[in-house]
């Protein structure tokens, strides 16, 4: 019997191996793949128990949390969060998150590893860094300027700093509270539809994802384009245009707008904003002298982060000279969002080089620590100096004496475009209201902010729509905001 | 299936003439501070774990706690002095990390606390413990009452047929507010019947039937009857209760018992081969079984269905969390597992805020535990207590690979508590009673002097 039970001792001690093997197998072979399976709540649980850190304009906080007392304990809240939904997007428990708060989410929920200086403590502590923050390079009275001069009409504003392209102001109107999105349950996902369903998109940031016909103000990249190829040498000098303009190789004529556009000067056109004008020298610089200046102003490029993705700005590669003519006066195909004609103003206003317009000036630990500083990025030159300066005067006289003079500021050099784009089946919707500009302090100083507006207000009067009316006071009220801080 | 050699127990060798036996009830002393150490600092750490400060009757349960550890000793040191000094020490320490871990889940069911029930129940086991050590004197006592015992048994077992079923199986009763599973005690009663059943017949069982299985007709009805009757009570359990586990239990201390007392591999054959007929049978046509078998070969699937995930697969994202050291006590999420967290899955509580090193070191105690019930099985001198022992020994590794290898995916998920860890009174009751008889039996072993043969 002795040996039996010695027997039946090494089965059991063969029951305890097999047990300790596969507990083994389950806690070190399969632990990672359990931790990724998406039905596992407890990446989630832990990514909530800390409060998030901090989305911070002008060095205060625009965001919040609230302990909810759920099993995903910390959900997030806004600050006026209507006003900032364009810049920080939402942080969802149900739907995960959009713009800065998806571009910083490392930081924010504490998981990038420049948080803390011994992450392998914290792996082996299974710890984590409170949430670091994200101080972004908007201005509120910029933003509060911009939103209370569109009032809630569809449209958007984008503010860059010409020399250095901080992104000043972001508004998408209308917009939405994104803290109503921020927790679980049926009242999230019923705003998530209701949202959704919204015929006034309010989800949709139209400064960086919109992409409209720029109409008139893309006649800055077409000026710019001309005098840097040598097409133009003398702004001043006539440009025998006939009005209207039978469009090369169709018997299609184009109207202007207002009347005096005959062999009218580059110079004119722009400040009167001539369509025949502008679209005769589009097709003299040629289809490749114009895609290039599109290039170099940044259209035709999906890659840019700021750190969200923008939409791309679209100028077509391959036209005929009609559609060539279209083109170079912001119709036809080309698109493009409120930041990339932004942009466009402020590379006259910087001296003919681009900066890469960025969103987050610095990243910080909970405790002020730096994490990341952003590192301004030159995206090359748009034109020369020489056509910036040439372009600059276009532009003061524009606001001046010209289209733009809703725009102007007393004690300020204010350089606009305006731009009435018409779009939809046969030009039957409602043309969309443009303004570009830029504005410095007297004195020969360079100009502190350029700034892109547009307003695609459906319940306006079709014949009230134009750039100077709808469009440029809004401008006006974001560059006195930022003069004014200076 | 080989053939069957009969074979008669050898004689058992003599004890070594050793007049100064060590007894060591001081190794045990020590060893019971160590396990009411651990048990008081685990409660401290889960108290400032999940609360953020030192719980308030901290003090009253380390000096509960000790005090129990403390006459549990002393009525081993006074009844059994010659008991092995592991025992009462690793089932103080499971018992307390059963309790510290019961509390840990608490923090997260305010509305459903039970560790104070569990407290209760563990103190009634240790009070019955010490009972058990200081009335039975002699376990050859209990080869008297071997047919009273398996009648009891198997009234306990019908018993909750007739009570409401809870989460599909019928094993609770329910009087005065408390649920009670009388299926554990049945187990002890079992053992002792088995033991002394075998104790008495297993020469017979040994020589007969020299050939393939269907010449067992011509087994005589006294000794094939129980065979039969146990084979057929498991199924029924099964049947009737929807209780996997026990009845694997009951058939697993069988074959183990019968191969002790004839060491015939073909006996153990047929046992396997009838377990493999009824469990395909019940496996295939009840349906509580078949969706346990089927969670057990995918415990993904109801992930991929889209239902969310389901218990198997709750507790092994619990291991998983765990990893190699573990979240930490009251740092883990295994209440995501639901009701059964506390009871069945209480190791995953364990997997996953201790570790694989903290659940290797349960594993191990286990296995000492079970060890030394075997020890004691192989110094013993008569065979109903090499038997009992045996047996008992065997109940405690089969519940533990029962319940161990459910929850971590190792074979299909059967209801059974963790003896000593999970939540459940009865379970805690009945474990300190078989600890009570292993501390019997082992001293019986180590006693020093000529002890009486007592052979059937």
């Amino acid at each position: 019997m002795i040996r039996y039970i010695r027997w039946c001792a090494y089965f059991c001690a063969l029951l305890l191996v097999a047990l300790l093997v596969n507990v083994g197998r389950v806690q070190v072979w399969e632990a990672a793949g359990y931790g990724a399976n998406p039905a596992n709540k407890r990446p989630a649980i832990e990514r909530y128990a800390e409060p998030r850190g901090e989305i911070t304009v002008d060095g205060r906080p625009v965001t919040g949390s609230r302990d909810s007392r759920q099993l995903l304990r910390y959900e997030r809240t806004y600050k006026n969060g209507p006003l900032y939904a364009p810049v920080t997007g939402f942080a969802s428990q149900t739907y995960g998150t959009s713009f800065l708060e998806r571009a910083e989410d490392p930081v924010l929920s504490g998981t990038d590893p420049g948080l803390s200086a011994f992450p392998l403590w914290y792996e082996l502590s299974r710890g984590r860094p409170g949430g670091g923050n994200a101080a972004t390079t908007i201005r509120a009275s910029m933003q509060l300027a911009a939103y209370t001069g569109l009032a809630g009409k569809r449209g958007a504003v984008a503010a860059v700093e010409p020399a250095t392209g901080k992104i000043l102001a972001l508004v998408s109107s209308p917009s939405y509270d994104p803290a109503v999105l921020s927790g679980t349950g049926p009242k999230v996902k019923e705003a998530w539809e209701k949202l959704n369903a919204d015929p006034a998109k309010p989800m949709l940031n139209r400064a960086l994802r919109e992409t409209y016909p720029p109409g008139s103000t893309f006649k800055i990249v077409t000026a710019a384009a001309a005098l840097d190829a040598g097409v133009v040498t003398d702004v001043d000098a006539p440009t025998e245009t006939p009005d209207p303009y039978p469009l090369p190789g169709t018997s299609t004529l184009l109207p202007n707008a207002g009347t005096g556009c005959a062999d009218a000067s580059m110079a004119d056109a722009v400040q009167w904003s001539c369509n025949t004008v502008m679209a005769k020298i589009g097709v003299q610089v040629g289809l490749r002298g114009m895609t290039d200046a599109a290039r170099r102003f940044g259209f035709n490029d999906g890659g840019l982060r700021v750190p969200a993705w923008v939409s791309r700005s679209n100028f077509d590669t391959d036209m005929s000279p009609d559609q060539l003519a279209l083109s170079s006066i912001g119709q036809f195909n080309t698109k493009a969002t409120p930041l990339q004609m932004a942009m466009v103003a402020a590379a006259v206003a910087n001296g003919g080089e681009l900066k890469a317009p960025y969103l987050v000036d610095r990243t910080t630990q909970d405790d002020g620590d730096p994490v990341r500083r952003a590192d301004q990025r030159s995206l090359g030159r748009a034109m020369t100096p020489l056509t910036a300066m040439r372009m600059q005067e276009l532009m003061v006289k524009v606001v001046e004496s010209g289209t733009g003079r809703n725009a102007a500021i007393p004690g300020a050099v204010v350089g606009g475009k305006t731009g009435t784009a018409q779009h939809g089946v046969g030009n039957a919707g409602t043309p969309y209201a443009w303004f570009i500009s830029w504005a410095g302090p007297r004195g020969g100083r360079p100009p502190a902010v350029a700034v892109a507006v547009v307003v695609e207000d459906a319940s306006a009067v079709r014949g009230d729509i134009s750039g100077n009316l709808a469009a440029a006071p809004i401008a006006r009220a974001v560059m006195e905001a930022a003069l004014s801080a200076r | 299936m080989t053939a069957l050699t009969a074979k008669v127990t050898e004689p058992a060798p003599p004890p070594p003439p050793d007049a100064r036996a060590p007894k060591r009830r001081g190794v045990e002393l020590s060893l019971l501070f160590g396990a009411v150490l651990i048990a008081v600092l685990g409660h401290l750490y889960v108290g400032l774990a999940t609360t953020g400060h030192i719980p308030g009757p901290a003090a009253h349960y380390a000096a509960g706690l000790a005090v129990a550890a403390l006459v549990a000793h002393l009525a081993v040191r006074l009844f059994a002095p010659y008991a092995d000094p592991l025992l009462l020490p690793i089932a103080v320490l499971l018992n307390g990390l059963g309790l510290v871990l019961i509390q840990r889940l608490d923090a997260t069911t305010p509305a459903n606390v039970t560790a104070g029930e569990q407290l209760r129940w563990s103190a009634l086991g240790m009070v019955l413990f010490v009972l058990v050590v200081a009335l039975l004197r002699d376990h050859r006592v209990l080869q008297k009452y071997a047919y009273l015992s398996v009648a009891v048994a198997l009234v306990l077992m019908m018993v909750p047929v007739f009570f409401p079923a809870v989460n599909g199986a019928h094993i609770w009763i329910r009087f005065a507010g408390l649920s009670f599973q009388p299926g554990e005690f049945a187990k002890i009663l079992l053992a002792v019947f088995f033991a002394s059943y075998l104790a008495a017949n297993r020469t017979a069982l040994a020589l007969t039937g020299r050939t393939l299985f269907w010449k067992l007709r011509l087994l005589p009805g006294r000794v094939l009857g129980p065979i039969l009757a146990i084979w057929l009570l498991s199924v029924g359990v099964l049947v009737l209760e929807r209780d996997l586990g026990t009845s694997l239990l009951f058939f697993g201390l069988f074959v183990i018992m019968l191969f002790t007392a004839t060491g015939r591999i073909g006996w153990i054959a047929i046992g396997l081969l009838l377990a493999a007929v009824g469990a395909y049978a019940v496996g295939t046509f009840e349906p509580h079984v078949n969706s346990r078998v089927d969670d057990w070969l995918n415990p993904f699937a109801s992930i991929e269905r889209g239902d969310g995930p389901g218990q198997l697969a709750q507790s092994l994202f619990a291991f998983g969390a765990g990893g190699l050291l573990g979240a930490g006590l009251g740092h883990g999420q295994s209440f995501l597992i639901g009701f059964a967290a506390k009871s069945d899955f209480i190791l995953a509580t364990a997997g996953e805020e201790l570790g694989l090193v903290g659940l290797t070191a349960i594993l191990l105690l286990y296995g000492l535990l079970v060890a030394r019930g075997f020890r004691a099985g192989l110094a013993l001198r008569d065979p109903f207590g090499r038997l009992l022992a045996t047996g008992l020994a065997s109940i405690v590794a089969l519940q533990v690979f029962v319940i161990a290898g459910g929850v971590t995916g190792l074979i299909p998920l059967t209801g059974m508590a963790m003896p000593f860890l999970a939540q459940g009174g009865s379970s805690v009751v009945t474990n300190w009673i078989i600890v009570a008889l292993l501390v019997r039996l082992s001293d019986s072993a180590r006693r020093p002097g000529p002890a009486e043969e007592a052979e059937a």
